[in-house]
């Protein structure tokens, strides 16, 4: 089946070149940093943990999210998703890839990373996570290529890849749950220690890895004559909403938490996030802007989305701008609000902002756009085979 | 590698005095004796079953108001015998013993109309070698561990991934990561201890190199001249720290946390 | 046979290239087998005899390691009447103070690069920043 990806227009592949050119630019920052060091970053004593780490738990939502494909085409039996069941599959698996990239580009000493499996330490979250992170990506790639396989062939996939489908499922939970807990089990780092951190970022996972199919459906039902079907569009938004509305619920009740037992180390990480704190007479804001761009795109897409559902309207163009929307917003939320508005105030009572370098930006990137050359080569795949059965 | 192995410990047999080995430091402490299960009677009651050596360190903080040529003594003692690289940078910068405010080590007592000493005075900081370490429990390598013999908090520099888990989980910030090659920052080399490499995360041993030669560590015997820091078994209800502790009120760096720290500080 | 003029040079050409490691090590000096130097103070005698210690110094450092940092186990070792503190810097390099011509020679020759000397400081590199007091 690989054969699909190689057979393309010149779209195409101008696509993957673009891609490829910030892969490069991604593998050289990274060759710097190989050499150097991690001081190329702008992560430091007091803020350990930067942008790699926070992609990570973003992209292992992502990868969660394609379970809201899943579960309603393979537990309940909804045919509609049919045609796009595979496309979760496929982003978890590209989403993975990242994540193991991410983590790669964070460690000190990439060399030693097999310790992890060596020394195996089941009291470590992260050993848990590798675990299941690893344990999810077998699972999609076995799934999604025996069905790809089985489609292309026009016969049922054989009835031993459902055992593997149905423990996927768990699994996706599983993976989100496990990433939370590396941050909500650390004493004092109190934004983070909330036995809602793990429901949260479920919530938004299951808002973002949606949002980013609906996309690639809007894309390529322009490019590649592929098209998911109306209904499937709509109950992905219907899935959207509710994710959104319940991830947004939850920040809420963080906010009341804080601020109506008026503890302070429950109220600086929002005040930092999104009032700005002062410390010794200087404010510390720079996220101010970005968490309230992610509160005003989260609404403003549940808004857009509504309107679309009471007046029974909606162009592509419209619902594409709404997902985008969301998966910004969410962005902003998980991947740069969650892990530095936890780091901000340090154990030793400090609170320090975070700037990543130029080097850094380059090498995330890099791992995004070595994400996205997957994905579109995936599904390039996956709507070849399509094409394939119904000519 | 086995028979290598007996016919290297034959040879080393000999040599396996019990003075080199590290619980004899204790035993160099004043009133001495090694402690055994049983003895915590004295304890407090959520440490009644200890059992076996916990070692611990006491900054007895009024000895130390109004001099803070004495501390950074203490301070640069420790960063020399153990090659801590001096960098500047308050981003890049590694430290194993520092000093800071009151406001910032103890957070969570309160500082309000604080007393004159407790305002200006900054206070030494290191990592605590809990009872209940966050960073051993975080660690995906058991790179850093509890070494079962004394209780000290230990890294092995050779097995550390650099994933600075260690560093979210501890709740002192006693730990520093190595964000480049720090040999070029290291003012002189003490020949008899290692450097870290970069991508690794380093922090205070409480000189365990030092106690297995019968030494104390290097910062209690910086400011030996007035006994600032006092170290010993926690376990042992004779040695010099029992009984400092069972005599003045000292208070712990966030106790609420449950990972119980075995350095005391007296303010 | 067609094309004899191109094959046949070209036969030889490929012959070359593939024997090249063969031929270039008889006339490198490249490839002359390393020889260690001995300790400079003239010590003869070492944890373990020199073939064993040939084939698995790394092994017993590992295992020196792992006593001393991980085991609490730092029982000295006693080599000719005199006492060592288990390690490299502290055994190993109290002797062996020239790395450069005894560990050198050898690793590059196999070309293994340890990474020991990352951390542990080489008798020649602690001198250059000596202790000023």
């Amino acid at each position: 089946m690989i054969e699909k990806a190689l057979q393309g227009n010149s779209r195409y592949w101008m696509w993957l070149a673009f891609l490829s050119a910030f892969i490069g630019v991604g593998a050289i920052c990274y060759i710097r940093q190989y050499l150097f060091g991690m001081g190329l970053t702008g992560m430091g004593r007091d803020l350990a943990w930067g942008l790699y780490i926070s992609q990570f738990t973003f992209l292992v939502g992502v990868a969660a999210g394609g379970l809201m494909l899943v579960l309603p085409f393979y537990v309940h039996d909804y045919k509609v998703f049919g045609r796009i069941t595979i496309l979760g599959e496929f982003l978890a698996i590209s989403a993975i890839i990242m994540c193991l990239m991410f983590i790669m580009a964070d460690i000190g000493q990439p060399l030693r990373g097999l310790n992890m499996i060596l020394h195996p330490t089941p009291n470590s979250m992260l050993f848990w996570d590798m675990v299941v992170l690893l344990g999810y990506l077998g699972l999609n790639v076995i799934c999604a290529w025996v069905i790809l396989t089985a489609e292309r062939k026009q016969v049922k996939p054989p009835k031993w890849v459902y055992l593997f489908v149905y423990i996927s499922i768990p699994f996706a939970v599983s993976i989100h749950t496990v990433t939370a807990m590396l941050y909500c089990g650390l004493p004092d780092r109190h934004f983070w220690l909330t036995a809602i951190t793990a429901p949260r970022f479920l919530a938004s996972a299951f808002a973002a890895g949606p949002a980013l199919i609906v996309i690639a459906c809007l894309v390529m039902k322009r490019v590649a004559h592929f098209d998911a079907g109306r209904e499937a569009i709509n109950k992905l938004i219907t899935i959207i909403m509710y994710a959104a509305i319940i991830n947004a619920f939850f920040v809420a009740l963080e906010f009341f938490v804080g601020f109506y037992s008026n503890i302070p180390g429950h109220k600086h990480s929002l005040e930092y996030l999104f009032f700005g704190l002062e410390h010794n007479g200087h404010v510390y804001n720079n996220l101010v802007p970005f968490m309230w761009s992610s509160a005003l795109l989260c609404f403003g897409a549940l808004a857009l989305f509504a309107y679309m559902k009471i007046t029974k309207s909606g162009t592509d163009l419209m619902i594409g701008i709404g997902c985008a929307m969301i998966f910004i917003a969410l962005w902003l939320d998980k991947g740069l609000g969650f892990v530095m508005g936890g780091l901000a105030i340090t154990p030793l009572d400090e609170v320090v902002e975070y700037y990543p370098t130029a080097n850094e930006i380059g090498i995330t990137l890099g791992i995004w756009a070595t994400g996205l050359l997957l994905v579109s080569v995936l599904y390039k795949i996956a709507v070849g085979v399509e094409h394939e059965v119904e000519a | 590698m086995d028979t290598q192995r007996r016919k290297f410990l034959k040879m080393a047999g000999v040599a396996a005095l019990a003075g080199i080995s590290a619980p004899a430091v204790v035993s160099l402490t004043p009133g001495v004796t090694r402690a055994a299960a049983g003895h915590g009677a004295a304890a407090p009651a959520a440490e009644q079953a200890a059992q076996g050596i916990r070692l611990g360190l006491l900054v007895d903080m009024r000895k130390l108001y109004g001099q803070p040529e004495l501390m950074n003594k203490a301070i640069n003692a420790c960063h020399r015998v153990h090659n801590v690289p001096q960098i500047d940078n308050p981003k890049e910068e590694i430290k194993w013993l520092w000093k800071m405010p009151y406001e910032n080590v103890f957070p969570e007592n309160s500082s309000y109309h604080a007393a004159k000493n407790t305002r200006e005075s900054d206070y030494l900081v290191l990592c605590n070698h809990c009872d209940e370490p966050p960073c051993v429990r975080v660690c995906p390598t058991k790179a850093t561990f509890v070494l079962e013999k004394n209780g000290i908090v230990a890294m092995d520099y050779h097995r550390c991934i650099g994933c600075r888990f260690c560093m979210m989980g501890c709740p002192y910030g006693a730990r520093s990561f190595n964000w480049m090659d720090p040999r070029p920052y290291i003012k002189e080399f003490n020949p008899e201890f290692a450097s870290r490499m970069r991508g690794v995360v380093e922090k205070c041993n409480f000189c365990s190199e030092r106690l297995a030669l019968g030494l104390e560590p290097a910062c209690v015997e910086a400011v030996k001249e007035v006994g600032a820091i006092v170290f010993g078994d926690l376990n042992d209800p004779h040695s010099e720290i029992r009984q400092i502790l069972d005599r003045e009120h000292t208070i712990q760096r966030k106790p609420s946390l449950g990972t119980k720290p075995s350095v005391f500080y007296i303010v | 046979m067609y094309n004899k003029a191109t094959i046949v040079p070209g036969l030889i050409i490929f012959v070359l290239l593939v024997t090249f490691p063969l031929w270039f090590n008889a006339f490198s000096t490249a490839s002359t087998v390393p020889k260690p130097e001995l300790p400079p103070g003239g010590e003869k005698e070492c944890v373990a005899s020199a073939e064993e210690m040939r084939s698995s110094h790394m092994v017993l450092l590992n295992e020196w390691r792992d006593d001393v940092l991980r085991n609490g186990d730092r029982v000295a070792v006693t080599v000719a009447g005199k006492e060592y503190r288990k390690g490299l810097q502290m055994a190993c390099m109290a002797c062996h103070s020239n790395k450069e011509k005894f560990c050198d020679p050898c690793h590059e020759y196999t070309a293994v690069d340890p990474y020991c000397w990352d951390c542990h400081l080489t008798p020649t590199l602690a001198a250059t920043k000596k202790e000023t007091h």
